[in-house]
């Protein structure tokens, strides 16, 4: 019995697609949709070619708006009988290109699903569609001294059916937990049309837990129609410290002591020396600019809570050789502290006219290792990089610095991404904390993962979507794009093997 | 048959698992042997997992540790708490021997679990052997991680069911630093209006329980947030020791509720909305987890309890005693149960791994 019997063929290689008929599609789907919600249209088709990860773009055959999960059911009913893919997009926010479009397929925008269908104050729930934006929860909350705490940095825009997806954190994970932790129940439909809800509304559901299996899925397993998520009570007070370090292993250190004191801060973040001085420049949040590193640490709670949160995280912050430790006098110098931390892209955006975001996890001793690792790297490339770090967590997000205009840039910054994405894994860490692997980090699954951990999770996707019909292309690589990976890096050293292969 | 290593253990395990695979045999996996009084009845030659033994990295200030499956769960929690941590969940032992796989197979919390979470909340990675004997690793040991599906977090509750589990990395807590337990004199009705009031509020609660007209509160935290708590929640101060008995009664099921042999039927185990009002089902019930875990003796049938809890958006498992060859956890539509199905084949095409334990069929 070979290791990978059972293997769907998609596992081993793409699936070919290329037969789709798009006018028995269209045709089917207008059956089923008013005319204005099947877009077929290039120009109309346009807007949905990439996803946040703007660097790759690719036209789908179609795209559907369906305004209720009776239509998402048709459509997929539809796309399983003629063997299309589906590739479900929510605001399109993603950084790591899981909505990109397929080639022969539908993209299924939830974005007319954006009805709060509840917000039930006394159980501490928000029953929502998909495409609510996430900062939209904690709006309607708020009446009710509740809000939604995931919090990514793009909650603006972000929906919860894309959080969902992907798993989102954000800067308030440590204390308060990724999306997982925050979702009670996900409704979707499966390829062939079948409804399931996955949790339930009391704290678990019986058989096998699928809720962690789907979330995070990006997509691949079902298309989310609902999503009742937990409210949490806002915390009366929240106050920030900010400390500057002259080392940024003193600073991981401190990090360290801080956590070791039993202290779970609300948010722990560290910035670099050149993030520092790129978001100071823009927003001037008041950062010292000769610190190598500056902290970050909130604590929030009941006033007595912070007020002595607070005593302990500055004491230990000066045992840890901070050479400055400010605390946040008011509402206002709390806001001015996270201004800058929460700037850091637009940043980035504004001192270079691209930038890379990276999104490994690694175990926080390793940090000065990989911060170490990654100046090496700026000489090897030549290229420029800030780092801004989820320091609580351990995800670092290196902000690689390129101009896509400069003739063999973009490729150095992948290659510069990609090497800092093998060391994450390297030093005991993940390629993606909380962006997703999507098409961008496919090849870096085959560094994280064994062949035969690429062939379960084929497996358990055959489980779900057996046809691969689902987001094909995403997440998991094929077993084939992983051999010939594994030869491309036996092969590193010539530059540039297939300079005409798409990478990422 | 002796093994001098670890690695070595894997390889016998992994080879006996293909064997079994290929004779069309069951293993039965089981550690301390403390919980086999849930699901449906074991099957198959046994697989003690108890040779597996040990902490492998412990990483206080990290908040994360990983262990073999076969480690005592006392022994876990001992080193735990030498470093001032803890598993958040609360899980129970039900016996001296509980180890850490057992207790993520059985997927059970205790009265922490409203407040904290549950044991996949803090399941960070895990490493086991699948049904055609791969040894396969999911996750890690870092907080963040979103590359391939969450498959460790799978396992809680599964019952054995997916994998032979080999370890596991856990999220670990710290210990809070003051607790203070309170009681309050309520009927049913207005200790689960009450619980989810203080729910919406900004409360260190970490632990709730009505039984017969009385509520207790535990609240943990900040010595101030505990303070600041007791003086607007009012109350009776429980003293600490008998409070502290009293949780771990409840944690362990050593309470009266679930010993006295006056009370009638089976112990079913209900899970419901927080704000599901009180239900009549005959007998006595015991309130956990601010409403959502209710524990239920009565005789009535099956079908009726899982009808009504079923009504109210919840789910009931015949938990202790009862009739334990038929179907003891709550029935899953078609879909869902075709789903279950698949990703039992998936990762035990053979049905190698505690057959029929969590329903007919796998």
């Amino acid at each position: 019995m070979g290791e990978q019997s059972g293997l769907p063929g998609f596992g081993r290689a793409e699936g070919d697609f290329s037969r789709v008929d798009v006018h028995r599609l269209v045709q089917a789907l207008q059956g089923v949709l008013p005319a204005a919600s099947v877009l077929h249209d290039p120009e109309d088709l346009r807007p949905y070619e990439c996803d946040g990860m703007a660097a790759l773009r690719q036209m789908p055959l179609v795209v559907v708006l369906p305004e209720t999960e009776a239509q998402v059911v048709a459509i997929l009913k539809i796309c399983a009988g003629q063997g299309v893919p589906v590739v479900a997009r929510g605001a399109g926010t993603g950084l790591s290109g899981g909505a990109q479009p397929h080639r022969f397929g539908v993209v299924l925008s939830l974005a007319r699903l954006r009805r709060i269908i509840a917000i039930d104050a006394h159980a501490r729930r928000a029953v929502v569609q998909p495409g609510v934006r996430n900062l939209a929860i904690s709006e309607a909350a708020a009446p009710h001294g509740l809000y939604y705490a995931p919090d990514p940095s793009s909650q603006i825009a972000c929906t919860i059916g894309g959080n969902v997806a992907e798993n989102s954190g954000g800067v308030h994970c440590l204390k308060y937990g990724l999306t997982i932790h925050n979702l009670l129940k996900v409704r979707g439909v499966t390829i062939n049309g079948d409804i399931v809800e996955f949790g339930s509304l009391g704290l678990d559901a019986p058989g096998y837990d699928l809720l962690p299996l789907v979330t995070g899925s990006e997509g691949m397993l079902a298309v989310v129609t609902e999503v009742t998520v937990k409210l949490t009570p806002k915390p009366q007070l929240a106050q920030c410290v900010l400390a500057a370090f002259d080392d940024v292993v003193k600073a991981g250190d401190a990090v360290a002591r801080i956590i070791a004191a039993g202290i779970i801060p609300a948010g722990l973040e560290m910035m670099d020396q050149p993030a520092t001085a790129a978001v100071e420049e823009f927003v001037h949040a008041g950062y010292p600019l000769d610190a190598k590193a500056i902290l970050l640490c909130e604590s929030d709670g009941t006033p007595e809570e912070v007020s002595e949160e607070i005593g302990r995280v500055r004491a230990l912050l000066e045992e840890a050789g901070a050479t400055e430790v400010r605390v946040s006098r008011d509402e206002a110098e709390r806001l001015r502290f996270w201004a800058g931390r929460k700037a850091a892209f637009p940043a980035a955006g504004r001192i270079s006219p691209d930038y890379y975001c990276m999104d490994g996890t690694i175990p926080r001793k390793r940090l000065g290792e990989m911060l170490q690792a990654i100046q090496a790297m700026e000489k090897k490339y030549a290229m420029r990089c800030i780092n801004v770090f989820h320091a609580g967590d351990g995800n670092l997000h290196p902000l690689i610095l390129f101009d896509a205009n400069k003739p063999g840039d973009q490729h150095t910054a992948e290659a510069f991404g990609a090497e800092i994405l093998e060391l994450s894994v390297a030093l005991g860490g993940t390629i993606t904390g909380e962006h997703g692997v999507g098409i961008e980090k496919i090849n870096q699954m085959c560094s994280q993962f064994a062949t035969s951990e690429i062939a379960a999770f084929h497996r358990i996707k055959a489980a779900f979507d057996p046809a691969g019909l689902l987001n094909p292309g995403k997440a998991i690589p094929t077993l084939n794009r992983c051999a010939e990976y594994g030869r491309e890096r036996m092969g590193a050293s010539r530059p540039a093997a297939h300079p005409d292969l798409p990478r990422f | 048959m002796r093994w001098t290593s670890v690695d070595d253990l894997i390889r016998q395990w992994r080879e006996r698992v293909r064997e079994a695979a290929a004779s069309g045999r069951a293993l039965c996996l089981r550690g301390g042997g403390t919980k086999r009084f849930l699901g449906r009845p074991e099957q198959g030659e046994l697989l003690d997992t108890r040779d597996c033994s040990g902490i492998v990295n412990y990483e206080p200030s990290e908040l994360v540790v990983t262990v073999r499956a076969g480690t005592p769960l006392a022994e876990l929690e001992a080193e735990l708490a030498t470093r001032g941590q803890m598993l958040a969940f609360e899980p129970p032992h039900f016996g001296p021997g509980a180890t850490v796989g057992g207790c993520v197979a059985a997927g059970l919390a205790g009265p922490r679990r409203a407040a904290v979470g549950g044991v996949r909340d803090f399941i960070l990675g895990a490493r086991l052997i699948d049904g055609r004997g791969e040894l396969l690793r999911f996750g890690g040991e870092v907080m963040k991680n979103v590359a391939g599906y969450d498959v460790s977090r799978v396992l809680a509750g599964s019952l054995g069911t997916l994998g032979l589990i080999v370890d596991l990395s856990l999220k670990v807590l710290p210990r809070p630093v003051a607790e203070a337990s309170l009681r309050f004199e309520m009927d049913e009705a207005a200790a689960l209006h009450r619980l989810n009031v203080w729910g919406g509020q900004p409360l260190p609660i970490s632990a709730s329980a009505w039984q017969d007209g009385i509520l207790e509160l535990r609240l943990s935290g900040a010595a101030a947030a505990v303070d600041a708590a007791m003086a607007r929640l009012g109350g009776e101060r429980v003293p600490d020791a008998v409070a502290e008995a009293r949780w771990h009664g409840l944690r362990e099921q050593t309470a009266a509720f679930f010993t006295a042999a006056g009370l009638p039927g089976p112990l079913w185990r209900l899970s419901l909305p927080s704000d599901a009002l009180a239900i009549e089902l005959g007998g006595a019930q015991l309130v956990e987890w601010g409403g959502a875990q209710r524990w239920l003796r009565s005789d009535l049938p099956p079908g009726e309890i899982r009808g009504r809890v079923g009504a109210l958006g919840g789910h009931a498992s015949l938990f202790r005693n009862g009739v334990r060859d038929g179907e003891v956890f709550h029935p899953l539509t078609a879909p869902m149960q075709a789903l279950q199905r698949n990703l039992k084949n998936a990762f035990d095409p053979a049905g190698v791994f505690n057959p029929g334990r969590l329903y007919e069929g796998f």
